[in-house]
């Protein structure tokens, strides 16, 4: 008989992969079915927008910085247009700011609702995944109409935001908001009171809140293991100095902070409450006035043109702070145009998630920080140099069967 | 990780000011204010001398432990500037500060120490900046590439705009498929 001896061995997943919207690369050592250390490969979609932008004008700018990511096709330019009025002292006025509010929730809600069903999906709940779809439906209807767009929203302009809310619409944005909250007790027991979610998402993929802290995560995943990290909070910018709002974290409801993927789910289900809250008080005390310090766009660039400055500018988009950084030289186009979007400072908290956890958990715990990376495929396993490949219909089939097994 | 109260942007200026005198070589504060009740976001702007950069950063994390969301950078002609953002006083409501401070290193000698022994955060964009601006980060515990395929040619930094930047490449894609 030849002697065993017992080694660890690497798996491949990515570039493409099923629990992640766009490409990313793991290398994941395991030990049977222990994960024992990770490492991620990143930019296989880096499409140089940053260096695509020298050569065009702020305003140019706006559509390609919506263009960056499908779902944050407002946080985006918003983090933009903040950088710019910084960096040239415009002032917005002050309808235009409670606006930017309105679509903000909106889109984080349209977020949260799309990310809680991916979740349910990852974990072979496909009937939750249609009843949140159905929900983000109803938002993406919204969506279309306050911006006449559904995805791209087009919606922002430098100093101000392109189209009102009448008090005519203003019924219409209740009516969703009353829909929401009706369904929201459906959601909220599906996710927190369910047995089986229950067992797969608690202590699962445990990110620590010194670990939270010291590897910069941002947005609901920080928050989620109780970093108070929310710049709406901490920072006054559009509308939200005004506002009412407070940092939400998992102890609000469960009065405990374990940082694992339970909690980041009970994270986002709270926030998709702040959201509705925040879109209510925003619509009682919007005041009147202009939606733009100045509507004549020749003018505004005219302006852009001369000034000299640098801003940065920060917006707490669904999954966590975008931030961009803006450097007007006197010339058409900005000098320097830098994008960090949230999930950039949230790949590092992947490492202790994953460390310790089964094949069969990647999905769900690459899912419960939200990637904005994109979907889809396969998975490769190198054993003892022989490589053959997980389908991506395979890792999810583990992924499923771990859940039944849980279930019996 | 020490969190001292009542840190306003005068009194972190002052600190800094103090340890480093004339190596801090400008600092600013630009206030903007929003909403209806015009409450204002802080921004600092601190520029400082690259000899102390490391320093600097240690007496950030004894003032308070920051959040480092990324650095970014800009080519000056001689000098490349990197300015790292942080965020402080982000628990507390409407006091986070923005502390950015920026360090500029000379072409010929573009290097600096790495912060990830202090903030681990820091790795992924210092890779970025090793490879998008060409200075090089020293001690920094993973040197490989990040955003750019493996195949990118060397000694092509995307962000500069001087004969290593990207003109070559684009104005004569023939040249590279060969």
């Amino acid at each position: 008989m030849s002697q065993t001896t017992k080694t660890t061995y690497h798996i491949p997943i990515g570039p493409i992969h099923p629990a992640l919207k766009e490409p990313v690369y793991f290398e994941f050592e395991i030990d049977g079915e222990r994960i024992v250390d990770v490492d991620v490969k990143l930019g296989h979609v880096h499409r140089a927008v940053e260096w695509a932008s020298r050569k065009r004008n702020p305003i140019q700018i706006m559509y390609l910085a919506e263009r960056i990511c499908g779902i944050c096709s407002y946080c985006h330019p918003a983090a933009f247009t903040l950088a710019v009025e910084k960096a040239a002292d415009i002032q917005v006025p002050e309808r235009a700011e409670y606006l930017r509010v309105i679509q903000a929730e909106v889109e984080r809600i349209t977020s949260h609702a799309l990310w809680a069903g991916v979740a349910a999906h990852e974990i072979g709940f496909d009937t939750v995944l249609f009843l949140t779809w159905e929900m983000r439906e109803k938002l993406m209807d919204l969506t279309e109409f306050l911006c006449g767009n559904r995805v791209t929203k087009g919606i922002l302009t430098i100093g101000g935001i392109r189209r009102d809310i009448t008090s005519d619409m203003v019924p219409k944005v209740t009516g969703v908001l009353d829909y929401l909250k009706d369904n929201f007790e459906r959601l909220r027991k599906i996710f927190l009171d369910d047995k089986t979610i229950k067992m797969r998402a608690q202590g699962a993929g445990i990110l620590t809140n010194d670990n939270a802290l010291k590897l910069c995560a941002v947005g609901p995943t920080t928050r989620a293991s109780g970093v108070k990290k929310d710049v709406r909070v901490g920072q006054s910018y559009f509308a939200y100095g005004d506002l009412n709002i407070d940092y939400v974290t998992p102890d609000t409801l469960t009065g405990e902070v374990n940082g694992d993927v339970y909690d980041r789910i009970i994270q986002r289900l709270l926030e998709i409450k702040q959201s509705i809250d925040l879109i209510e008080q925003c619509l009682d005390k919007m005041p009147k006035g202009d939606i733009t310090y100045e509507p004549k766009i020749a003018k505004v660039l005219n302006q852009l043109k001369k000034a000299e400055g640098e801003g940065v500018g920060r917006h707490e988009a669904p999954r966590g702070e975008v931030i961009h950084y803006v450097k007007l030289d006197g010339n058409e186009a900005p000098f320097t145009w830098k994008v960090r979007a949230p999930t950039y400072n949230n790949i590092l908290p992947w490492i202790p998630m994953l460390k310790g956890e089964q094949i069969a958990d990647i999905p769900i715990v690459a899912a419960s920080t939200d990637p904005c990376m994109s979907c889809t495929n396969r998975v490769g396993i190198v054993k003892d140099g022989n490589k053959y490949e997980l389908t991506k219909e395979e890792l999810h089939r583990l992924s499923v069967e771990k859940t039944r097994r849980l279930m019996r | 990780m020490t969190k001292e109260n009542n840190l306003t942007p005068d009194v972190i200026i002052k600190s800094f000011k103090d340890k480093f005198k004339t190596k801090i070589i400008d600092a600013q504060i630009k206030k903007k204010p929003a909403g209806s009740e015009k409450k204002e976001a802080i921004d600092i702007w601190m520029k400082v001398d690259k000899s102390v950069f490391k320093n600097v950063i240690k007496h950030l994390c004894d003032l308070q432990y920051p959040h480092l969301p990324v650095a970014s950078g800009n080519d000056l002609g001689k000098n490349i500037e990197l300015i790292y953002h942080f965020t402080l006083n982000f628990d507390k409501r409407l006091e986070e500060i923005n502390l950015n401070i920026s360090v500029e290193l000379p072409k010929s000698k573009p290097e600096i120490e790495t912060i990830c022994d202090l903030i681990p955060g820091a790795l992924i964009t210092e890779r970025e900046k090793q490879e998008f601006l060409g200075v090089k980060i020293k001690g920094i515990p993973d040197d490989r590439r990040v955003f750019l395929p493996d195949d990118f040619p060397k000694d092509v930094y995307p962000w500069r705009r001087d004969e290593k930047g990207l003109e070559k490449l684009y104005k004569n894609l023939h040249e590279v498929k060969k």
